[in-house]
This record gives structure tokens, C-alpha cells and sequence, in this order.
């Protein structure tokens, strides 16, 4: 019970620092930084905070880790002491050390994957979405016929293919997500095409990219920011679908999603080694949603 | 229009019959060499492909399963020699009763739980529906498993393996897939709900709804009768899509729960090459998708007369 | 935690010719009985979850590969002859065997022995199980096993096999799980039957789920096959079987994860098996390839590998550690007297040295398919090298296709991998199959002049001594100039169920005590 004792502590406290720091911008700063300052609720505020943090312990991994990456330093699953503050894992290496470095190797990858997705995706969905006819026609079908293929067995086929270095799980990853970004994003500027402005910039002459840049893209941000905090975090969930299966991210690499599947079993015996890994996790999943949800908001122009 | 999209249908499930093929040709390794595994010697291979038939050139062996394919006939499976029709009906009739289980519970929770966060925004309550479906969906599919064993099967509440077999009642059955259902359930509930909230969101500063507003309309009507018929091709969209990953992505659920589903024997042809049951799993679950996205269309245009005329 | 048991005295010679007679010495002496004499009850249902099994497993006997197949066709098979607990041979259909100077060899066939079907079992059906694994078409896994065997015919209730060169193990090999009695047909066993003489009849199957068998009422072994159901379930996941085993859904798991094994004891429901046999964990290094064609570098690596940590790590302390041996602590001629080699990065350095090198960077290849915890044991290996100035890049490769692509290799780009064997009954089996030159699974690509004339010698040596030599001399060149690391020989580790009642002696040769715990064991 200790332990949820003190992750609820630990939750309280990073909320308190994050309505201490609002505070802070809001006497301290002016102009329109105030003025977001004014705006942002709490949960947005605690959103930045975490994300902020795990920024720097991304940046500052060999800095801040007692142990190195790789180096085993102890016995088997130690227990948590002041030396290896969270114990060690299954063959001895520094808990804490492997989720500081995780952070690094696992956000880094999440992040490439799920900016690349979003790119191809949502700039191909909103062309087709646009132009429509044939070229509308032959892109949904290729999506189709790519989507309809289960994306993990898809991902276990293109990765026993193509070998699973970091680069080619990244790419493999990307491409699957694609397609589901690129349905969405059509999905969503179907509803817009249609509408007068689209029309009236058309018969002004506009060219399809300031069509996307212009008209569409601002219309259509709010669903895709949303599906964008979402497919972040299930970057995590695939590479450690994949490590169940067997591949994933080579040793003696830390990532939080391969650390989860390593540790599972122990969850069975209510021990909660995997849940450190796995709370790493769902925190910076809440923390984006949270920002996603402030930013998604005011796109929508609702003041009350 | 409808009949044109089921032709083109039929030309994707072609399609996608050609891309695993060729994908599962790619796979180094072979049906011959996966069957012998660590047993295998030139001489027993050279006997056991020749037996199989997989010494014909790729284009031979896939004429030959798509003409038997387009008769009605999917063959044998080429590792164990039973016919697949036989391997995949009770299976398939697992998957689908699984994916309808998991669904039945998250369609409804995830549309009440969207709607009702849309409603109340940046309450106490949207605020934490929020925040625990998203913990929920942090954790990987296999972890939230283990922690519902754990909770409930160790326990003694709900068993902790899948044990059914064709005689077994629909009351049991609904007993036993409890765990894995609601597995899936926590799985997908986040993504529906958070989509549900985002659609109507976006709708709330349009000047109908404000409109509806001026009028002096209570905030539930504004939404259910407003906001809610507007916002409802992205939220089909995403349900089409959750529906179509029940059926097709839940291996990791299956093993977990010795669930004997469709996923499990798509993973096992693919790991050992056997084409003929791959290509049949495959296009059940493009046909599946492909069915489920068309009805998602449709239904998206029904909602939205403007796309019913367009130019 | 559990170490080293010698076991039971071995086999002589003479009992391994005389097959009748080291069968009434044993059924004196042994300690089966002994188990016999406790409450052995029949009834219950036995369910067992297993680790392995896919929907693509093969009912086909030449195929057979893993333990889920491996159990199911224990429980509804016989063989010619089968192993005891104690690695002594029994008598099963083969009543006895004989042979006048290991070229021939007579089974005599046990009579009143019926198949569930209700056909009797004839020497007509021996041969015909024999040969399902011989001849031009035969896509038997175990064809290469029985290549020897020029001839196998019946006559009248004996069968006659002859041999191209005399070989005192044969009847070994007729234990091996490939080769259950089948009914016969015209000269051939139907590979896709389920009729077996054994101890259960198959009520139904579904290839990788489950299977369910129902004691066979004509078995001709009173004492055996208690339970009166089998139920075998496939279950992949490590969680899952351990909270199958905990929720009392089954009573017998394979593989546990030795992370778990003290929390699993501590819940009180089920005890631990833990078995030393002859399996062992290695990473055989390709011979022929540079840098490892220099023993110095092999030797440089084998010192750089720290043996007990993989053993208390790896197999969470079941096991024990092995001198790059693959013979082992269960084989009769186990050589004990070589120089234990340990963790020692100043000799790994040595060695590099003498190879006129002052470091060395390398690439093992591992999966966790080659065995459970193969990308751990890669980790840690990695981890010590360094200390010896050796740098291993470790390239976790796909499960999937490990064997095929990874393994033996032959475009030679994985030249350092890992293996896994289940090992041998006897060391000429497992020599043959892996180390003889040109052998098809010498992983190493190893050939060595000395070793290659030592194996032929000692198959057909009949002094005793002398062959014990042999087989002594033959396991110290193997350790300090072979191409393949084992640091470990592995226990099977099972969990059973506190209502299952078990023999004092489990078998050593193959997991769930030689698959047999389907007709050894009983309800409590």
C-alpha cells in the first residue's frame, strides 16, 4: 500500500508545483504569454510540467542515471534499497538507471514515429479528401487494402522482412500508423471540402497545397491533434505488443515498452516491478491528452 | 454507388491476397524448413517440399490456391493436412463472438461516457473519465490481462483461461469470455470516447449550436439533438475502425486467455509459412474490415446529405 | 537451490544387449517400485498446461517436435522399447531384444497387446512403424538417426533389424519419441491416425488448443495410467500458465519462469519439479569463419562467459554449470576430471593475446526461440566480455524463423549464435548428431582428426574401460577445442499441482518425467 501512497503523493505534489508555477507566470510574465498563463487550466498546467520533466530526463539521461544503460551492477530482481533506489531487474542491471535511459530511447522513438505517421498520413488524407475522382479513389484503396491487414501481424511480417533495427521499426511503425491517419484525415475533410469557403477558394484560383495549408488543415487540426495524443502513446503499446511476440528493440537497449513485457510475469504474484515501466508510461499518455485536450479546446472558439 | 464499392471490394480482397503472398514469400525460410525446425537435413527437406508441392515457381502455387480459392475450395493445410475450412470455422465463430461481446459493452460505454464528457467539459468528471480511460489504454493489452487475473480470476470470480468447446451454453460462455471481453472492452473504450467528446467539441462554437443555445435549449438537448447527429461521421469512423481491430488484432488477448480465435492461427501459419491457411485467415479479415468500413461510409453519407451530392 | 544429483547407477553394457535381463534386475532394485508401494489410486482427470503446440503441429510421427506432441502421443502411444526413471531400459511391445554381435538385432513382439482400435499389434506393425522413418520418400525428422538400418523385417512375432555396422545402442534409438507403434497397412502406417496401443484413447483433438483422451480399458499395464482423463491444453504465454496452475484450471505447467519460482512456492498449491538431465544452453560459433577458426579466440571467449552468474540468473540456480560439454551429469561416461573452466577476464586476455590480438569486437545472434532467456544470457555474456577487452554486439533477431535463418546458417552472416539441446541418452547419439564432421547439425562446423577417429572406435569398442576412455578423451576435446560455449546445462522445471502424486524418481531423459507423467502419475 506504501507504494500507492506514495505515487499519490507524488501525483499531488507535481499538481500543487504545476498550480505553483501558473501562478508564477501569471504575476510574472506579460503580454500574450500572460495572457495563456490566464487561460490554462490546471490539468493543461500539469500536462506541461510532466512533459517538461520528461524532456530533461531525456536530455540529461547520462547525467541524472546512477548506473550506465547496460551495466549490471547487482543481483537478480533486488529489492529497493538506497543504493539502486527502484531494486535492480531480471538479470541485475539498475531499475531507475534503465527507466531514465528508457525515457530517452522510448519518447525519442515515439515521437519520430508518430511525427512522420501524421505527416504522410494527414497531408495524402486531406489531398484525397480534396481533389477527390480517381486519385481520392486509388489512394483510399491502397490504404484499404494496406489497413485491412492486421497491423500487428502486418508489422511481424514487414519486420521479419526487413531486419528490426531502431530505423526500420520506426519506419514499419510509421507506415502502419499512416494509413489510420490518412483515413481519419480524409474522414475529417470530407465534412469540409463540401463546404461554400472551400468552393469559393477554388474558383479563386487557390492551388491544392494552399487549399491543405490554408482552409483545410485549420478545420480539420482538432481531430488530428487529438488522434495525434492518442497514436503517441500507442507507440509504446506496439513495441511492446511486438517484444510479446518476440521482436522490438534490440538489447542491451531501455524501453519502457519491452521493460513492461520483460517484468509481466511478476505482476501475477501482485509484485509491481512492470507497473514502474508501465506508470511511466500511462503518466506522459495522460500528460499529452491533457495538453491535447487544452489545445483542443480552444481551437473549437468555446469561451465559457 | 453501394454496388460499385462492393465490386471494388472484391478487387481489394485480390489485392490483398496478392500483397501476402508475396509478403509471406519475402519471410526467409520455408513451410518445409519451419515443419523440420532444428530437425531438418537436406534429403528431408528436398522429400518434404516435393510432397508439398512447394517446388513450383511462386506464381504456379498462387494460380493454383486462387483457382481453388475462387471455387469455393481453400484447400488443406499444408502442415497438418486438414481441410481449412474445418481449422477456421469454429475459430472464426470465437473471434466474432468475442469482437460482438467487447463491443457490446464498449460502443455503449465509450458513446455515454463521450457524450456526457463533451457536456460536462473540463468538469471534475471530464477530467477524470478522461484521465483513467487514457491510464487504461497506457498499459499494454497482455498487462491489462494479467491485472485482471489477478484481480478477478485469482480470486476465484471468473476463470482465468478460456475453456469452451462447441457444446459449451451461450450463459457459460458469457461467464468464461468475461475477462478477455473486458479486457478488450478497457482497450478500445478510451480511443471511442476520447473521439466521441473531440467531434462534438469541435461543433459547439458553430453558429447553429450557438443558435440552439440563444433559444434558450438545455445543454443535454443542444447536444443529443444538435451536436450529436453532426458529429457523427468521425464517430462511426472510429467505431468501424475499433469493430475491425476486435476481429483482427487480438491475438495478444488470445493468448493470454488460450483463446482459440482466428489471431492465434494467423500468427502460427505466418510462423511457419503455411500459405494456404494464412491467405484464408487473411481475407476474412479484409473481407471483415472491408465490410466494416463500407457500412461506415454509408452511413457517414447518410448523415451528411451534402456528400450524397457532390460535384 | 538444487544441485547436481548423480543419477542411478548406469546401464552396463551387458544389460543394454540383454534387454530381458536387465528387466528382472531392475524390477527388483528399482526405486519405481518403491513408489509403487505408496497410494497410487486410479480416477480424476490429469490436466496438463503445456508451453508449445501450434495449430500447425503435425499428427504425422516424422514430424513431431515439440512437448505438447511430444505428451499427447505418450498418452495414446507405445513403443519397442521404453526408458525407465532411472535410464534403465524396459521392456514395452518389444518383450526382449537380443543380438549376436550388435549387427542383428531380434525383437520378440509382446503378445495379447491390442491398438484402441481393437486390431492386435504384430511384428507386421513394427516394421511398418520402423519404416515410415526409412527410405527414399521418408520425410522423417529422424531418418538420418536410423540411416544404419539396412534391413527390418518380421518374422513370425519377432522382427529382425540389421544394421550396416554394429552399433550396442540400437535399441536407444527404438526409445526415441519418433517412433511409436502404429497400426500397419499393406507395409505403412496412415502418419494422420490417432490409434495408438497406449495407455489412453483419443476422444478429441484440436491442433494447437487442446486434446482429450480417455483411459484405454484393455491397457496391458496394470500398473499404469491411473488418471481415468487427460486433458491437454496448449499454453503459450509463461503468465498465463502460471495463473492457469494458480486458479487450479490445470495441474501440471512446464517451463516456469524461474523469476517466479519462490512466489509460486510460497502460494502453497503447487511444488516445484526441478530435474537435472542432459539439456543444455550454448552458442556454438561457426568454425570455419575468422575469428573464431582460431582456438585461442574460442578459448579467449570461453573464459570470458561467467557460468555461474548465467546458471543463478538464467535458470534462477536450476541447473548446473557445464564446461562446454555436451554430454551430460545423466550420461553414463559424464567426465568429471576436466579442469572446470570459470569466469576469467585476465585468461580471456591471455588467450587474445596468443591470438596476437589486444581486443575484439564480435556479434552473437540470439532469440529468445533458441531457448528461454537466450537474449538475457546475450546481455550478460556481452556484459563480462567486456571486462576481457572483448566487445559483443548482441542482435536480438526475430523468434520467428530462428531455426531456418539464424542457426546453422548457411550463408555464414550469423557465424555466432545460440542452441539449445534437449540432449541424449547416450553420447554417441549426441555426438553424431552435432559434432561428427560433416554431421547435418554440427552447428560449429567443427571437425577434429583425433575426435572423428574416437567416435567410430568406441560405437563398436566392447571393453568397457576402454571405452569409457574413449568417451572421456572424446568430452576433453570437445570442452577445450570444440567451437561451441555451454555454460549450462538446464533443469526441466515443472510445477505440479499438490493433488498430483508423483514417483520419487523422475526421469531424467526428456521433460514431464520422459513425457510420461500422463501414465506415471496419479490423483493423490
Amino acid at each position: 500500500m506504501s507504494f500507492a501512497v506514495s505515487v499519490i503523493i507524488g501525483l499531488a505534489g507535481l499538481f500543487a508545483l504545476a498550480a505553483a508555477l501558473r501562478a508564477a507566470a501569471r504575476a510574472g510574465l506579460s503580454g500574450r504569454a500572460r495572457s495563456i498563463a490566464n487561460d490554462i487550466p490546471l490539468t493543461a498546467a500539469f500536462g506541461l510540467l510532466v512533459i517538461a520533466i520528461y524532456a530533461a530526463v531525456a536530455i540529461a539521461a547520462p547525467a541524472l542515471a546512477p548506473f550506465a544503460e547496460r551495466e549490471i551492477v547487482g543481483n537478480q530482481f533486488e529489492a529497493w534499497s538506497a543504493e539502486h533506489l527502484l531494486g535492480t531487474d531480471r538479470i541485475g542491471r539498475d531499475m531507475l538507471s534503465r527507466l531514465i535511459y528508457g525515457a530517452r530511447n522510448t519518447v525519442g522513438i515515439a515521437f519520430a514515429t508518430t511525427a512522420l505517421a501524421f505527416v504522410v498520413g494527414s497531408i495524402l488524407g486531406l489531398w484525397a479528401a480534396l481533389t477527390g475522382g480517381w486519385l481520392d479513389q486509388v489512394l483510399s484503396r491502397i490504404v484499404d487494402a494496406f489497413m485491412s491487414i492486421p497491423a500487428l501481424i502486418f508489422s511481424l511480417l514487414l519486420l521479419t522482412i526487413f531486419g528490426t533495427s531502431v530505423l526500420t521499426l520506426i519506419l514499419v511503425i510509421a507506415a502502419v500508423d499512416a494509413t489510420r491517419v490518412f483515413r481519419l484525415a480524409r474522414a475529417v475533410a470530407q465534412g469540409i471540402v463540401v463546404m461554400d469557403y472551400i468552393e469559393a477558394a477554388k474558383l479563386r484560383g487557390e492551388g491544392a497545397w494552399f487549399l491543405i495549408r490554408r482552409e483545410i488543415l485549420p478545420n480539420a487540426l482538432a481531430p488530428l491533434v487529438a488522434e495525434f495524443g492518442l497514436r503517441f502513446c500507442f507507440v509504446f503499446l506496439t513495441i511492446s505488443s511486438l517484444s510479446f511476440l518476440g521482436l522490438g528493440i534490440k538489447p542491451p537497449t531501455a524501453d519502457w515498452g519491452s521493460m513492461v513485457r520483460d517484468n509481466a510475469t511478476l505482476i501475477t504474484f501482485g509484485d509491481i516491478t512492470p507497473l514502474l515501466p508501465a506508470g511511466c508510461i500511462a503518466l506522459l499518455t495522460v500528460a499529452v491528452n491533457f495538453v491535447v485536450d487544452w489545445q483542443l479546446y480552444r481551437a473549437s472558439g468555446l469561451k465559457e | 454507388m453501394i454496388a460499385l464499392r462492393v465490386a471494388l471490394g472484391i478487387g481489394l480482397l485480390f489485392i490483398v491476397s496478392l500483397i501476402i503472398f508475396g509478403a509471406t514469400e519475402l519471410l526467409p525460410g520455408d513451410l518445409a524448413q519451419q515443419l523440420l525446425g532444428q530437425g531438418a537435413t537436406p534429403e528431408t527437406l528436398a522429400a518434404l517440399r516435393e510432397q508439398l508441392g512447394l517446388n513450383d515457381p511462386a506464381p504456379v502455387r498462387y494460380w493454383n490456391w486462387l483457382s481453388g480459392a475462387l471455387t469455393g475450395d481453400f484447400g488443406v493445410s499444408l502442415s497438418n493436412g486438414r481441410p481449412i475450412s474445418e481449422l477456421i470455422g469454429a475459430r472464426l465463430g470465437n473471434t466474432v463472438f468475442l469482437a460482438l461481446y467487447a463491443a457490446s459493452l464498449a460502443v455503449p460505454i465509450s458513446l455515454v461516457l463521450g457524450i456526457l464528457a463533451a457536456l460536462w467539459r473540463n468538469s471534475i468528471f471530464d477530467r477524470a473519465a478522461n484521465a483513467g480511460a487514457l491510464t487504461a489504454i497506457s498499459f499494454p493489452e497482455f498487462f491489462v490481462a494479467y491485472i485482471l487475473v489477478l484481480w478477478l480470476a485469482q480470486t476465484g470470480i471468473f476463470p482465468s483461461m478460456v475453456r469452451i468447446n462447441p457444446t459449451t451454453t451461450f450463459g457459460d460462455r458469457i461467464y468464461m469470455t468475461f475477462l478477455p471481453a473486458l479486457t478488450l472492452t478497457l482497450v478500445v473504450t478510451a480511443h471511442m470516447m476520447r473521439m466521441t467528446r473531440a467531434a462534438i467539441i469541435n461543433l459547439m462554437a458553430s453558429p447553429y449550436i450557438e443558435m440552439a443555445r440563444l433559444k434558450g435549449l438545455s445543454p443535454l438537448r443542444i447536444v443529443l439533438r444538435h451536436a450529436v447527429p453532426n458529429a457523427l461521421a468521425p464517430i462511426i469512423n472510429v467505431i468501424a475502425l475499433n469493430l475491425a481491430y476486435l476481429i483482427t488484432g487480438v491475438v495478444v488477448v488470445e493468448v493470454v486467455f488460450v483463446y482459440p480465435g482466428l489471431g492465434q492461427l494467423m500468427v502460427d501459419a505466418v510462423s511457419n509459412r503455411d500459405i494456404a491457411v494464412v491467405q484464408a485467415v487473411a481475407l476474412i479479415f479484409a473481407a471483415a474490415y472491408i465490410a466494416l468500413n463500407l457500412l461506415a461510409d454509408v452511413l457517414s453519407t447518410i448523415t451528411n446529405p451534402r456528400l450524397m451530392h457532390r460535384r | 537451490m538444487t544441485k547436481l544429483r548423480i543419477p542411478a547407477m548406469p546401464l552396463s553394457r551387458r544389460g543394454v544387449l540383454k534387454g530381458a535381463a536387465a528387466v528382472t534386475a531392475a524390477g527388483l532394485i528399482l526405486p519405481h517400485t518403491a513408489g509403487a508401494a505408496r497410494a497410487q489410486s486410479r480416477g480424476g482427470t490429469f490436466r496438463v498446461g503445456i508451453g508449445h503446440g501450434s495449430t500447425t503441429d503435425s499428427l504425422d510421427p516424422g514430424l513431431w517436435e515439440n512437448l505438447y506432441v511430444q505428451t499427447f502421443a505418450a498418452a495414446r502411444h507405445n513403443y519397442l522399447i521404453e526408458v525407465g526413471a532411472d535410464g534403465q531400459l524396459l521392456p514395452e511391445i518389444a518383450e526382449s531384444w537380443d543380438t549376436d554381435d550388435g549387427t542383428n538385432w531380434v525383437f520378440t513382439i509382446r503378445q495379447g497387446v491390442t491398438f484402441h482400435s481393437g486390431k492386435d499389434v504384430t511384428a507386421e506393425d513394427v516394421v511398418a512403424s520402423i519404416n515410415h522413418h526409412r527410405g527414399e520418400d521418408s520425410t522423417s525428422v529422424v531418418k538420418p538417426l536410423l540411416a544404419a538400418i539396412t534391413d527390418v523385417r518380421a518374422d513370425g512375432n519377432t522382427v529382425i533389424v540389421t544394421l550396416e555396422a554394429p552399433n550396442a545402442d540400437l535399441p536407444y534409438l527404438m526409445t526415441d519419441y519418433h517412433v511409436p507403434i502404429m497400426p500397419g497397412m499393406d507395409g505403412r502406417i496412415d502418419p494422420a491416425s490417432t490409434d495408438g496401443c497406449g495407455g489412453y484413447i483419443v476422444e478429441s483433438f484440436e491442433h494447437g488448443v487442446q486434446s482429450t483422451l480417455n483411459r484405454n480399458p484393455n491397457y496391458w499395464k496394470s500398473d499404469r495410467a491411473w488418471f481415468d482423463r487427460i486433458e491437454l491444453v496448449s499454453i503459450l504465454d509463461p503468465a498465463a500458465r502460471l495463473n492457469a496452475l494458480i486458479t487450479g484450471e490445470v495441474h501440471l505447467i512446464d517451463q516456469v519462469d524461474p523469476a517466479t519460482i519462490g512466489m509460486l512456492e510460497g502460494r502453497g498449491v503447487a511444488r516445484i519439479l526441478s530435474i537435472p538431465g542432459n539439456a543444455h544452453y550454448g552458442f556454438p560459433m561457426d568454425s570455419r569463419a575468422a575469428p573464431y577458426n582460431d582456438n585461442n579466440i574460442r578459448l579467449a571467449l570461453k573464459y570470458a562467459i561467467d557460468r555461474e552468474a548465467m546458471v543463478d540468473v538464467i535458470l534462477g540456480g536450476h541447473g548446473a554449470v557445464s564446461n562446454d560439454n555436451p554430454i551430460g551429469p545423466a550420461n553414463r561416461y559424464f567426465n568429471t576430471e576436466m579442469e572446470m573452466k570459470t569466469y576469467d577476464p585476465d585468461r580471456a586476455r591471455f588467450y587474445l593475446r596468443e591470438a596476437g590480438l589486444d581486443s575484439l569486437d564480435v556479434t552473437i545472434a540470439v532469440a529468445d526461440a533458441a531457448f528461454s532467456g537466450a537474449v538475457d544470457a546475450g546481455a550478460m555474456f556481452s556484459e563480462t566480455a567486456r571486462a576481457a577487452g572483448i566487445n559483443m554486439t548482441v542482435n536480438r533477431v526475430p523468434n520467428d524463423g530462428y531455426w531456418s535463418n539464424v542457426w546453422l546458417n548457411p550463408n555464414g552472416d550469423t557465424p555466432f549464435c545460440a542452441t539449445y539441446w534437449g540432449g541424449r541418452a547416450v553420447e554417441d547419439h549426441m555426438f553424431t548428431t552435432a559434432y561428427a564432421a560433416g554431421a547435418d547439425w554440427n552447428e560449429s562446423f567443427w571437425s577434429n582428426d583425433r575426435f572423428n577417429e574416437l567416435l567410430v572406435a568406441a560405437r563398436s569398442e566392447v571393453n568397457e574401460e576402454l571405452r569409457r576412455e574413449m568417451y572421456m578423451e572424446m568430452q576433453q576435446i570437445v570442452s577445450f577445442e570444440g567451437s561451441t560455449i555451454i555454460p549450462m546445462y538446464n533443469n526441466y522445471v515443472m510445477a505440479v499441482a499438490n493433488e498430483i502424486g508423483t514417483p520419487e524418481q523422475i526421469s531424467a531423459n526428456w521433460n514431464f518425467d520422459g513425457f510420461r507423467c500422463v501414465e506415471r502419475w496419479w490423483m493423490a
